[in-house]
């Protein structure tokens, strides 16, 4: 049908979701044993299908559930082997080649406590640290941030939270102030009209001061690529193929890792990537999921290679609201589920394994006879980064970060 | 005019209306009230829309362009064959392997000519999207209050759709679906986005078809749940709201069927809403507990009036506009005074949209909401006087702000609280900066606060445009101030 000819368009050009960064000088207490840790938390938004990244190729129900959709270890190209059970999608050769020498881990079957379907709701849980939707207005990285100033671990000069995009991420909004960055296109105002504008509202409107503030703390880093290029009239907004969605990507998270990687810049981020929503022709092994994937797999090799040198104690961790069902849908897409992968990847990480406690794949063994069922929850992973990586107190974790995951004990060994 | 009555001419128009321009503050008077309600009893119609297509014509345009690209590429890819086939002698052995790499090489560079060939051709959906974007703008400059055009955008971002999916029908999906019917009901309004081709593209129902239906029972695709989720958590119920998995599921069978025209070889056919009894799902359905036995697309019509009637639209569709016009947190009251009025006049919007300005709660707050990219640009634009943009770079600028025209990241369509927003505006500095830049030799700072804003402005910003170096920095420090951001 003629309209087919449309269809990758919106999955693929809907990129531009921003990124954050938490802003600190810390934590003291990593730093005190000699380290300098890095966290970068990348969320992917439309919920990803974790099946269609990572195969559970040894699963003898996998191939009856997918049929010819199935990424498997002899298709075209052939799915990328982790360990005698699954396989990572051939879109990822970078991470593929993080896993083999233990900088990534994957964990399947995970999902936070959420368990509707909707990707508005979802996010909200996933990002607001939170066992319910609607609840909060801040989110559980920025609430991490916030516990470790009220230790004392904060240089005195304040902490500031930095984005990428126009629209800030959950996941860093809350008291902890925040700070934009978005790639720079237009002739930027002199730093005397800044100064000017930046008297005015401190005059008539703090929170304004605060944003422009930021803004300008930030371009005196001069981390990002192409600040001061000359004005350019005319910002193609022509539907970017997926060659400007790699570079998107690219560019986005490479400016997250080059300010991360500065000595006095940002320890702690946050970042989004929209357009995993793939409710049409999903195409894992070759359509718009193994681009999305190749990406993504492009970003990864941007973040290590801007890290540089502080990427051995850099740890990020991609995630996503929920999973998709676990059967292939009518138009040759996926709708909305429940469980999905997580990727961990970075020079601080202990990894090269596949972290799950697999569910199975017949059909009482799926979530509602539909959906991957999680069988790790999703905080768990999340909080032990925190304690382990960034030496946030268990307890603050449980209570203020990840309020009512007690239970939910922080998983150990993922960084060494 | 007394002071306070200046202050609320001026809130009035930054508040409900696009921003004071010049005459505005005549045109509100010394009932702001009054104007405003007075102004959506004038006919919503762009004056210029006929130099437009309809949105059936502008689909067929891209897509017989589509057609037509394809078949070039076909045939540049058939001449490479040929060259190639040519140019490949029989060869001695040892240059076999050299000769192959070689040849492999020229294959991928004439491939890739090809394809460049075909795609470097311009999308024809850009300048439809482009010539859309003016006219639309131009009328939130050229209206004297502009309440009427915010009730469009607010209705068009309710029921947002995606240029970046389907950008040939952006601007028709609003002018024939939103802007008909934004001062009508809400039934109608429901009715005729659901059923608009743009609508039913992006959220994915084209080619979604009942298990049962002639078309699934041969072929081996079949639904889509995705409008039926967005139509009830979106743009009627709202989440959370008691619908559960299986309303969507039948809900999502009886809009199978619900799709458009292929363009065939009729050139003035295609790309119009068309119910398919082929792909559509026999039987009744069950959705919300209420049974379904229609046959066609009366099924979904009657599903989605039911919607449109069910109390939580009410009070979705109340929260949302008192949250959009007056605050992030509305005042309770005052959601529930529209949601009356809603549900009494069986979603009449007009007259929710007359209960939101004649109530006090609406005016009393400061004016603490932060204006989104679209509304400050346009403020910014009409306080000059300037009437006509240039859709290149207006589009450009929103983009950049992160609030591309019919360019939301998702259903839901852009958000309406300052969290959002904030971040980003020292980002807009760069826009004023640069626009203020291009009119500083026309504008006068000066005259823009004594005769568009009657001088109701902080006096730091009058003492700030006052000791600017330049008028170019005088107008950035101006559209910067917090009396341009906030409402």
């Amino acid at each position: 049908m003629g309209f087919d000819n449309h269809l990758p368009t919106r999955r693929e050009l809907l990129v531009g979701s921003g990124a954050l960064f938490a802003w600190s000088q810390m934590p003291r207490i990593a730093r005190a044993e000699g380290r300098d840790p890095r966290l970068l938390v990348v969320i992917l938004r439309g919920a990803l299908d974790g099946l269609g990244a990572i195969a559970p190729v040894g699963d003898p129900d996998w191939i009856s559930l997918r049929g010819d959709r199935a990424l498997v270890l002899d298709g075209k190209p052939p799915a990328l082997p982790l360990d005698s059970f699954f396989a990572l999608n051939p879109a990822m050769p970078n991470l593929h080649r993080l896993y083999k020498t233990g900088k990534a881990a994957i964990v399947h079957a995970t999902a936070t406590p959420y368990r509707e379907r909707s990707h508005f709701d979802g996010q909200d849980v996933l990002e607001s640290g939170l066992v319910k939707p609607g609840m909060t207005s801040s989110g559980w990285l920025n609430r991490a941030l916030l516990a470790m100033e009220s230790g004392g671990r904060v240089d005195p000069r304040g902490s500031r939270a930095l984005g990428i995009g126009s629209v800030t991420p959950l996941v860093v909004r809350g008291s902890a102030p925040v700070m934009t960055w978005v790639p720079q296109r237009l002739l930027p105002a002199s730093e005397d009209t800044q100064n000017r504008l930046l008297d005015l509202y401190q005059h008539t409107d703090p929170k304004l001061a605060t944003v422009l503030q930021a803004r300008m703390k930030l371009a005196s880093l001069g981390g990002a690529p192409g600040a001061g290029d000359p004005m350019s009239d005319d910002p193609t907004l022509m539907p970017p193929g997926i060659a400007r969605v790699r570079a998107y990507f690219a560019e986005a998270a490479g400016t997250a890792a080059r300010y991360l990687a500065k000595p006095d810049g940002p320890r702690v981020g946050a970042m989004g990537f929209v357009g995993w929503d793939t409710h049409i022709a999903e195409g894992a092994a070759s359509g718009q999921l193994y681009n999305l994937l190749g990406a993504l797999d492009g970003a990864f090799a941007a973040i290590e290679s801007n890290m540089s040198e502080v990427w051995h104690e850099t740890v990020v961790a991609v995630v996503t609201e929920f999973g998709r069902t676990a059967r292939i849908n009518g138009t040759q897409g996926t709708d909305h589920g429940t469980g999905t992968v997580a990727f961990l990847i970075g020079g601080g990480l202990t990894g090269g394994r596949v972290i799950a406690d697999w569910p199975g794949l017949k059909p009482a063994q799926l979530f509602e006879d539909r959906d991957l069922k999680p069988t790790t929850d999703l905080r768990a992973v999340l909080k032990g980064l925190l304690r382990d990586h960034l030496r946030v107190d268990e307890k603050i974790l449980a209570e203020t970060v990840f309020p009512g995951s007690a239970d939910v004990k922080p998983m150990g060994g993922l960084v060494g | 005019m007394s002071n306070s009555a200046k202050a609320e001419a001026v809130l009035a128009l930054h508040r409900f209306g696009m921003g004071p321009r010049p005459g505005s503050l005549a045109a509100v008077g010394t009932d702001p009230r009054g104007a405003l309600i007075a102004e959506l009893d004038r006919p919503l119609t762009l004056t210029a829309a006929a130099i437009l297509p309809a949105s059936a014509k502008a689909y067929r345009t891209v897509a017989d362009d589509n057609a037509r690209r394809a078949a070039r590429a076909k045939q540049a890819q058939q001449q490479a064959k040929k060259q190639q086939t040519a140019a490949a002698p029989v060869m001695s052995e040892d240059q076999t392997q050299t000769q192959g790499q070689a040849q492999g090489q020229d294959k991928d560079a004439a491939e890739m000519a090809a394809k460049q060939a075909a795609e470097a051709v311009p999308d024809p959906g850009r300048p439809i999207y482009l010539q859309e974007a003016k006219l639309r703008t131009e009328a939130a400059l050229a209206a004297d209050i502009g309440f009427a055009e915010r009730l469009v955008w607010f209705w068009s971002n309710h029921f947002c759709i995606s240029a970046y999916k389907i950008q040939s029908m952006s601007g028709a999906y609003e002018r024939e679906a939103v802007r008909a019917n934004a001062l009508g009901h809400f039934v109608d309004l429901l009715l005729a986005v659901e059923g608009h081709p743009a609508m039913l593209f992006y959220l994915d129902n084209l080619g979604s078809m009942g298990a049962n239906s002639i078309a699934g029972i041969n072929r081996s695709r079949g639904l889509n749940e995705n409008i039926a989720r967005e139509i009830m958590e979106l743009h009627t119920l709202g989440v959370r709201t008691g619908y559960t998995q299986d309303d969507v599921i039948s809900f999502a069978n009886v809009l199978t069927g619900w799709t458009l025209v292929p363009p065939g070889d009729n050139p003035e056919h295609g790309g119009e809403f068309i119910f398919n009894p082929r792909l559509h799902e026999p039987g009744g359905q069950t959705v919300l507990g209420k049974r379904y036995e229609q046959e066609d697309a009366e099924q979904g019509r009657a599903v989605l009036r039911d919607l449109a009637a069910h109390p939580a639209t009410a009070t979705h569709v109340a929260t949302k506009l008192a949250r959009h016009f007056v605050a992030d947190e509305p005042p309770p009251a005052l959601v529930e005074q529209m949601a009356k009025i809603f549900r009494d006049t069986e979603g009449d919007l007009k007259q929710v949209a007359i209960a939101m300005v004649s109530s006090d709660e609406a005016w009393r707050g400061p004016p603490s909401k932060l204006k989104r990219p679209s509304e400050w640009g346009v403020g910014m634009v009409r306080a000059t006087g300037i009437t006509a943009v240039d859709p290149v770079r207006f589009t450009g600028g929103q983009e950049l702000l992160g609030e591309g025209l019919w360019r939301p990241s998702a259903p839901k369509g852009y958000p309406d609280d300052e969290a959002s927003w904030i971040d980003g505006v020292g980002r807009r500095l760069d826009i004023a900066n640069n626009f203020a830049e291009r009119v500083a030799a026309t504008a006068d700072p000066q005259a823009i606060i004594e005769d568009v804003f009657a001088s109701e402005i902080a006096p730091e910003v009058k003492q700030a445009v006052g000791r600017a170096e330049s008028r170019q920095q005088a107008l950035a420090l101006l559209f910067m101030s917090a009396d341009f951001q906030r409402r």
